[in-house]
């Protein structure tokens, strides 16, 4: 099982990448009680039937391994999305691409907790079947609010090919100045339970 | 730390291959492919990949390839790790973890020696086509 929202979205942007895409879109609307997220690829598309099925944890296509009977991605997803009141919704056509979006309720306390966005940032950007991936990360609050835009193609422009130790590293301090720049705008969410003992005991 | 621009970060960039070119090539040639599917994400692949990149950092070495693939078939053992270093027998380790990641690249990447006790297998017959993926 994923811990973290992070290890969901490194999951299912994988996904994109291994199939064909040419431009993988990621982009991440952070506000005081919601987390929306859209990942959409231009790569090979899902069938009707296919769309049905992959949220079956007992179904996977057969094609990387050849002799499993699971796929976890999409099911560990939606379960997680579902557990703290968010959405999911995929929506794919084939030859056109494949659009998952979903939302986790911050609010709630099964919500997972964020994790560590700039790793997977790295993780993602560096991924060798990655050719164009776009990443748009947006906190707004009460506070006020701040994004960033990350491109590979821009990226591997001033870094060089983004696959050894010390690209990723400066990519890594590059995205982390980046991070601590919208976090100053993030906000604790309040726990939905907190608020609702707050209204019994007024 | 201040958001950095992509002009700053082509200035650091230049100012550390400076630096690099004085010093010996260690870990020339050498890579480190991670396993990151599902099974490896769950199991921490993610916080490995952090300890690789600091441990190498650390030393100062900034010319592994560091490159990631999908599931090895090894999934009871993740995270798994395959390491590739010239003179050296390519091995998928298992069971690693941020400790085993530096032990990794101070005994195998830098002293040249095997970490015997996190050796598993080559890809698991599963995931080895029968012509050796040729």
């Amino acid at each position: 099982m994923h811990i973290c929202i992070d290890d969901y979205l490194l999951d299912i942007v994988q996904n994109s990448f291994e199939a064909a895409s040419t431009h993988v879109e990621l982009a991440l609307d952070e506000t005081e009680s919601k987390l929306t997220c859209l990942i959409r690829d231009n790569g090979k598309g899902m069938d009707a039937e296919v769309q049905k099925r992959v949220l079956d944890p007992f179904y996977s296509d057969g094609v990387k391994h050849t002799k499993r009977k699971v796929g976890l991605g999409l099911p560990f997803l939606s379960q997680a999305c579902e557990a703290c009141q968010g959405t999911f919704a995929l929506h794919s056509e084939v030859g056109v691409g494949t659009t998952v979006e979903f939302s986790f309720n911050l609010a709630h306390l099964d919500a997972p907790p964020m994790g560590n966005l700039v790793s997977t940032f790295v993780a993602l950007l560096s991924h060798p079947l990655a050719k164009e991936l776009v990443i748009r990360r947006t906190v707004s609050t009460r506070k006020g609010n701040s994004t960033y835009t990350l491109s590979k193609e821009e990226l591997e422009e001033v870094l060089g090919s983004l696959s050894t130790s010390g690209a990723l590293n400066l990519l890594r301090e590059y995205i982390n100045s980046q991070e601590e720049e919208v976090m100053t705008y993030h906000v604790e969410p309040k726990m939905q339970s907190e608020t609702r003992r707050t209204q019994q005991e007024m | 730390m201040a958001k950095m621009t992509l002009e700053e970060l082509r200035k650091l960039r230049d100012q550390k291959q400076g630096e690099m070119q004085k010093r010996d090539i260690e870990g020339k040639d050498s890579r480190i492919v991670i396993g990151m599917g599902t099974c490896g994400i769950a199991a921490g692949a993610k916080p490995v990949l952090d300890a690789f990149l600091a441990a190498l950092e650390e030393k100062h070495i900034d010319n592994v390839s560091v490159t990631q693939t999908g599931c090895m078939g090894l999934c009871y053992v993740e995270p798994t790790i395959e390491v590739i270093v010239p003179g050296m027998p390519d091995v998928i380790y298992g069971k690693v973890d941020a400790a085993t990641a530096r032990k990794i690249v101070e005994q195998h990447i830098i002293g040249k020696q095997l970490v015997t006790d996190h050796m598993f297998d080559r890809p698991a017959a599963d995931i080895i086509k029968k012509d050796g993926g040729k």
